[in-house]
């Protein structure tokens, strides 16, 4: 039996005890991994900085602040989301219970990604140990250092068997996917989601997949450029461009061409100074294969800002082109670097055109200060995502289903959209023996009045006797009830009622 | 063929007339009269296909369909609003909603059990999410698939939802297709081609399988109520329903009591000659019929047995003592044949139910609620129904599907109208109020980190919430002046 088989095994057996189901064990294992990252802080920091040269405050802004606040929320919120659902009845089943319960699935897969390796493998985990699951985590290989922290410090944290760690290349993730799972999760690129979802096919796993693609940003040119310019910059250059929201390219008006570039100048040295190989803030690329991934993409290509490049420190300058033709190279695959094309397109109508030619995107930015315009685009065009005049916020929002559609994903998750994704949304309906003689018009032999029976038995509305309605049903019909009552004594007052109060208020006089 | 239809649809779709609500409410309305019009002539369909009863026709196909119809129309405005969401500190001037769309265009294979409700269910979220759907009803249920391809167009946008009707290799043909979703209802050997299929496009799926859907009877129930509550279900169009109650446990003890129920109520429902009953289906085709044929072989029956070949004609059975590891307790049955596995206790039928797959439904006939509850808790099934059969699934508030081998996603009412759209996140911000953002960018420090903390995360709107921006814009402003 190789190792992944037997920590998969070991991990189902842990599941079948029956010891994540309380909520105060899987409340405990959260508050473990909140303590695992406020103390083990100096490790991750350091295992990012190797990794993707990742200073102190941005690992703490990109990946262990979000982090922290997903485990809080779901601290917080667990009672809430793990308790039954009532939901609407209808005449035949108004004596009935009827609600959805949220159940653990079993064992999750995680497969995380490089670019962000502490936020995108561990965020899923939040929401699998919530809705009371096992969970085998597979960091990924790329981001070595963090894997191994990982590696060595979770299992001091967290129930080893419950939630095992398990580091590797290729051959490693085969074979994990050749196991069975209740549910698989995966981050990364498109071609090897397909491999992950027809792994899982095998089994009828379901799986959830963050992919990616070339998330569009497009400049209106009656907007506040400087400002545009700056969230851009931020959005684009942060991680060095490895990030899977991050604005791709920006398309915008030829007449605006040339201030975006200046704006985005102007920011670069605000941000970085004058040479970013020097700034605490500005990262490398992941490894030398996607160093020259990116140096190739670039060939051929003049550009109008930055362009160096240090393959000793896998470092390559915040970068500009203009003008790049629609269907170049540049163009075809999602760049994940610090290389900004601009496409002109002559409106914001050519823009739309230009978005929906291509593969949906994971994000969609609009910089645009016209509220109906910003509304059309949105309406005519689709992606995971969208954020108008900033970029990538819509990550930060846990009540907003993060994911993509078509290329870019399937399935979404953040805050209470992952525990519903990694549980079992089990409808239930519990009937009583008795009242057998509702039931009479559904057994055969059937005849035309029993047909109109259970005509009008399965034709009744559906009435909400959720607590919130019921209450102010009640609480409505008392109070129309005492005004009534009050009414009428007001009437037979009125109406000449004998009331010795009067008389001795001199009514009668 | 196939492809034609496929490419006609798309661009049906990509020409945006799907999204105007008023369209999709249209195609509602024809839908449901179609329903309403062609009554009689699917109810010859159907038994032609599977010798269906007339008044069952609406009782297990078309009032659902119907209700499923109007729920549409009468909600359709609400479900496809943007649905507006939590914000915290950062947003609390954004617009921040949850927008749904159409995916674009969604497969739907429909199943011969049932061909109306499985095929036309699915396809009614479809519209109502603004999709185009190609149907492809399943070549079993021949005439109601034909019947299908030629009422259709004649209601709905022929462009937007063709019918495409034939065999494996159509199907096959089919599934190399590009979709944006496949909605699948049947076997789980065939689910796993389709979800391979999908997988090299990135297609997300919806697979509504099968399994083995045990039932529990409780031994102090009242067992004349549970058994013909349990027969209805079970020989209801043959057995051939994949909620039916696939098999009993119950206690050795009250194993005589409840064939003696189930007994009494064949008698009531079918008659003593249950071939002669208007009400009593048949196998939908011979390779089935011996299939459960074959099933029953070296079993000997305690009620029924009998069967005609040339009718399709399986008589209602029942078989006690089935051992728990022989061939009948192997597949899913799908047919009138009802196994009676003896169990010990609640425990053990609890342990039985959990050494085999997730089924579709799970079915409780106890009088005991902390009983009931228990075995809920301890279990884990697609539904689960309590003191009787197959009823949660006419509940459209309820999510209908299964879970592991019974399949994935579930539909009905909202949902399918929520698992057929793109829930979009959708974030609107003003480019004004920068000064909230300057945490965020490079040069970053302690002071600009904690600034950012505060408001970034951890703190949703609420009743302090102003507090919180009165002092964050102090910080903004000590910082700017600093």
């Amino acid at each position: 039996m190789s190792r992944e088989q037997s920590l998969v095994q070991r991990a189902r057996k842990a599941f079948q005890t029956g010891k994540s189901k309380p909520l105060e064990y899987r409340l405990h294992q959260l508050r473990c991994l909140h303590r695992f990252i406020t103390e083990r802080r100096r490790d991750i920091a350091d295992a990012l900085k190797k990794d993707l040269c990742k200073s102190d405050n941005g690992t703490e802004l990109f990946e262990t602040m979000s982090l922290e606040g997903e485990i809080n929320l779901a601290v917080e919120r667990l009672a809430e989301w793990a308790a039954p659902k009532p939901v609407e009845k209808n005449l035949l089943t108004i004596a009935d219970e009827v609600y959805i319960q949220p159940e653990p699935l079993g064992v999750v897969l995680i497969i995380g990604a490089w670019n962000y390796p502490w936020a995108i493998t561990l965020q899923p985990l939040v929401g699998a140990i919530a809705a009371g699951n096992a969970a085998v985590i597979k960091p990924s290989e790329v981001s070595f250092h963090s894997a191994k922290v990982m590696e060595e410090l979770l299992p001091l944290y967290l129930d080893r068997d419950l939630y095992p760690v398990v580091t590797g290349g290729v051959s490693e993730t085969q074979e994990l996917l050749k196991q069975r799972f209740d549910h698989v999760f995966y981050t990364g690129s498109g071609s090897v989601g397909r491999l992950v979802m027809e792994a899982a096919s095998r089994h009828l796993t379901p799986v959830t997949l963050e992919l990616g693609g070339k998330s569009p940003c497009y400049i209106d040119k009656d907007c506040d450029l400087r400002v545009a310019c700056r969230r851009i910059t931020w959005g684009k250059f942060t991680n060095c461009g490895q990030t899977c929201i991050a604005p791709d390219y920006i398309l915008c008006e030829a007449s605006i061409q040339g201030k975006v570039v200046d704006g985005i100048r102007q920011t670069l040295l605000e941000f970085y100074g004058a040479d970013p190989k020097c700034s605490a803030d500005y990262g490398r690329i992941i490894n030398p294969r996607h160093f020259n991934r990116v140096m190739n993409l670039m060939e051929g290509y003049t550009a109008v800002l930055g362009g160096q490049s240090d393959a000793s420190q896998r470092y390559i300058a915040p970068t500009v082109l203009k003008d790049v033709p629609p269907h170049s190279r540049m163009m075809q695959e999602e760049i994940f670097g610090p290389v900004l094309p601009i496409v002109t397109v002559s409106d914001m109508d050519e823009a739309i055109r230009f978005v929906n030619e291509r593969e949906k995107p994971l994000a969609l930015y609009i910089f645009c200060s016209d509220k109906l315009a910003v509304k059309k685009m949105i309406e005519e065009t689709t992606s995971g995502g969208v954020t108008v005049n900033d970029v990538m916020m819509h990550y930060t929002l846990s009540s907003l289903p993060f994911g993509g559609v078509g290329q870019s994903g399937m399935g979404s998750y953040h805050g209470k959209h992952t525990f519903d994704r990694l549980s079992h949304m089990r409808a239930c309906l519990v009937r009583s023996l008795g009242m057998e003689s509702f039931n009479l018009a559904r057994y055969p032999p059937q005849d035309r009045q029993r047909a109109r029976r259970v005509r009008m038995a399965l034709r009744s509305p559906m009435i909400d006797f959720s607590k919130r309605t019921f209450v102010w049903a009640v609480a409505a019909s008392v109070v129309a009830f005492g005004l009534f009552v009050t009414l009428l004594v007001i009437l037979l007052i009125a109406s000449g009622l004998n009331c010795t109060c009067w008389y001795w208020q001199g009514f009668y006089n």
